[in-house]
């Protein structure tokens, strides 16, 4: 087995800002807020750091879809403990479009084309909640796939994966290669040290094209609209238990 | 109240000092200022309304109990307005309204604060300053970053997390950095990094009369300067009684490339104390320094299931290269060897640190946990390291004199230790013998050269101590600051200094 494992890492808005949907709702503002990597990317790089620093596996590629700014994101990986980046250039209205599809095609070219023995992924990113990357994947390498991950370990040839499931946790034993998404409770991610942040500048990142990988981008979805939740509104006091009644009467809920 | 020393009424404590004949006179003039004042709260309130809004001004009876408490044992006393303002400018022309109106002024940040600062003892007005959130003007390569009241640290610390930095003052409880700055809070990591009073560079502030002052020139962040009276430590520590701090800039320090800790126990506390004390001799720049005794040992054994031995124990905590954690590491526990410590238990990766410092982490829920249904209440003195092996021994046979149930934790590094007094409110025998207690702990730091304030500041409780620790003419002199930044005593008047009252 080539020791490789391949994480993406995704660019998002920060978890801790405030949303604010455009005025034409066609999307969120980006502009001048703060991003930062997805915090389920962030504990699959930790896990396969934790492997690497095992011994169980030989090299981290930390990957990211993007414009020039995902290259930070990259940077972040490489100072947790990645050994190289690529970056796959993605701007404009392609970006715009790049969803899970476009993603997968562009992780399992890379798969390929590196060998990897691993892929790990978060399991969504915060931005669309969308779950499907990591499965699509696995699906066009036709490989297995643990997902929901809380805990991994390496037997020979074999992964062992503990999935969080809805009705508990679910064990299961797949082959290499496989895909592995990454769950809240699969581990604590470090902080970017300083000394390693100056460190990783020195590693390189690679620029790749999608074309040069044979991959498609166009996407089948069209965004129509993006609106905020309903505000909340303001409740309302009543005297008695009869005016609650009337009142849950008045608006149909009883 | 015995802890809560300001009401005249209800402290018999009070009648034995000089001060009674000036309080009673206070509380028969009492209800005619009271009156004067809610006329004048009156003509402000639409002032308030067209500066922040209608939604910015509260007289909601639930809003202005919320403002007027935080995490001490002193009782809720809500001011009579509470204010949202939303920039420094608001925050300048409501101050200048008040001081129109001669209404005090209570700034408000988390109110997580454990010494009543932000309790409205002649009413007035709240700017509680949540609204003010933003982290402005971070510059990683000079290790500095301005904040405003709302941040707490750790928000603070999660926005740094991509630059390698961080913001090591930890008090325990998830605090507003300005409110910080303005009780001086220290933590866990003092010993090595500092408290607020070291990592404060500059801060603006808005004085009782609305002037905004840049204590060290809008915009500046040198390391070091000598450019003046240094009036950013001024404010530091000034408990909201000489302005509103509405942006504080840090100092911040990287984050460190590998941590260790480690947990050792001793047979007696002499022995854990002289430990501390050798290794800071050694020179060893160890990150945290934290002791247990063997009453808080088992409270935090039996709150979170661990089964540390139950004896005098020190919590370590070491930050550096792999290199040098190794030497460090080696020294110390040659010291704590030498000393009859036991073996270390150790933690390198962040869940086995974590799990280790749970212990002390969760020291004031486990101390509380040892008698439900009672209150706690933490002492907070001071001492150099040399004279801490003794107040600590005094202090624990005092406690079991005195049959009282105080766990003792504390950043021995820094010759401070909190005693976590647990004490059942609807008990007035007890609650005497835990406020004589805390009365002889305090004379007992400050005959060692100490302070009775090692990290939660003075508030409420403690003006009558903050008199004897400085002596008259160091509280005359603070009073003429007082009186020149504030001379109509309205910045959140009754706090640090006694005669701020009337």
């Amino acid at each position: 087995m080539s020791g490789r494992v391949l994480v993406g890492v995704k660019r998002v808005i920060d978890y801790a800002v405030k949303i604010r949907v455009k005025p034409d709702n066609s999307g969120v503002v980006t502009d001048g807020v703060k991003h930062s990597m997805n915090p389920f990317c962030e504990i699959a790089v930790e896990e396969a750091v934790k492997l690497k620093e095992k011994k169980l596996i030989k090299e981290v590629v930390a990957v990211s879809c993007g414009p020039q700014q995902s290259q930070e994101t990259i940077r972040t990986a490489l100072a947790m403990g990645a050994d190289r980046g690529i970056h796959v250039e993605v701007t404009g209205k392609d970006y715009d479009t790049l969803g899970p599809l476009q993603v997968s095609k562009i992780l399992a070219a890379l798969a390929k084309k590196e060998e990897a023995q691993l892929v790990i992924l978060g399991k969504q990113a915060i931005d669309d909640d969308c779950n499907q990357t990591g499965q699509m994947t696995a699906a066009l390498l036709d490989w297995p796939q643990g997902t929901f991950a809380s805990e991994v370990s390496l037997e020979n040839d074999k992964v062992k994966v503990v999935r969080e499931i809805d009705g508990g946790l679910e064990t299961i034993k797949i082959s290499t290669p496989a895909v592995l998404t990454a769950d809240l409770r699969l581990n604590t991610p470090r902080y970017a040290t300083l000394p390693n942040i100056m460190k990783a500048k020195k590693k390189k990142i690679a620029n790749v094209k999608p074309a040069d990988l044979g991959v498609d981008l166009t996407s089948r979805l069209e965004v129509l609209r993006v609106d905020e939740p309903p505000q909340r509104q303001a409740g309302m006091k009543v005297e008695t238990v009869d005016d609650l009644v009337v009142k849950l009467k008045d608006a149909g809920k009883v | 109240m015995v802890i809560d020393g300001s009401t005249a009424n209800s402290s018999f404590y009070f009648c034995k000092t000089r001060l009674a004949h000036s309080l009673i006179g206070f509380q028969a003039d009492g209800r005619i200022w009271l009156k004067q004042q809610g006329a004048a709260l009156d003509g402000a309130l639409s002032a308030f309304r067209s500066i922040c809004g209608d939604e910015g001004v509260s007289l909601g009876e639930a809003v202005r109990e919320q403002h007027g408490r935080d995490e001490s044992v002193h009782r809720c006393r809500p001011p009579d307005v509470v204010v949202f303002p939303r920039c420094v400018e608001e925050v300048s022309a409501l101050a200048k309204v008040c001081n129109k109106h001669n209404l005090p002024i209570i700034p408000f940040g988390t109110g997580t604060g454990l010494e009543g600062g932000v309790g409205a003892l002649r009413g007035g007005v709240c700017f509680s300053l949540r609204n003010i959130d933003q982290i402005l003007d971070l510059h990683p390569e000079d290790f500095d970053v301005t904040v405003e009241p709302a941040v707490t640290r750790k928000t603070l610390n999660a926005y740094l997390r991509d630059t390698g930095l961080w913001f090591p003052v930890d008090p325990g409880a998830d605090a507003s950095l300005c409110g910080m700055a303005a009780t001086s809070a220290s933590g866990t990591n003092a010993v090595r990094y500092g408290t607020m009073r070291e990592n404060v560079i500059n801060l603006e502030v808005v004085l009782a009369d609305g002037t905004v002052v840049h204590t060290a020139g809008k915009g500046r962040r040198p390391r070091k300067t000598s450019a003046g009276y240094n009036l950013t430590n001024l404010f530091v520590g000034s408990e909201g009684t000489l302005g509103i701090i509405t942006k504080t800039t840090l100092r911040l320090y990287g984050i460190p490339e590998a941590t260790v800790s480690a947990v050792c126990s001793f047979s007696s506390v002499q022995a854990a104390v002289d430990s501390t004390v050798q290794i800071l001799q050694a020179g060893v720049p160890i990150a945290r320094i934290e002791f247990l005794d063997d009453v808080m040992v088992d409270a935090c054994n039996r709150f979170s299931s661990l089964s540390y031995p139950v004896m005098p124990t020190l919590f370590l905590e070491f930050h550096g290269s792999e290199r040098s954690l190794e030497e460090q590491v080696n020294i110390t526990e040659e010291i704590t060897q030498s000393n009859e410590g036991s073996d270390f238990q150790w933690a390198r990766d962040a869940e086995t640190r974590s799990r280790l410092w749970r212990a002390r982490h969760d020291a004031w829920y486990a101390a509380q946990a040892l008698r439900p249904g009672c209150k706690a209440y933490s002492t907070d003195v001071c001492v150099p390291l040399s004279r801490l092996p003794q107040i600590i021994v005094e202090t624990k046979e005092d406690l079991m004199e005195s049959r009282l149930t105080g766990p003792i934790a504390g950043h021995v590094g820094d010759g401070n230790f909190h005693c976590l007094m647990v004490v059942d409110p609807s008990d007035p025998d007890e609650l005497h013998r835990v406020h004589l207690f805390t009365e002889r702990l305090a004379r007992r730091a400050l005959a060692m050269d100490g302070t009775c304030t090692g990290e939660h500041g003075v508030g409420l409780g403690k003006r009558r101590l903050l008199c004897e620790e400085l002596g008259p003419s160091g509280i005359q002199a603070m009073q003429k600051l007082k009186n020149a930044l504030d001379p109509k005593n309205l910045m959140n008047p009754g706090k640090i200094l006694l005669q701020g009252e009337s």
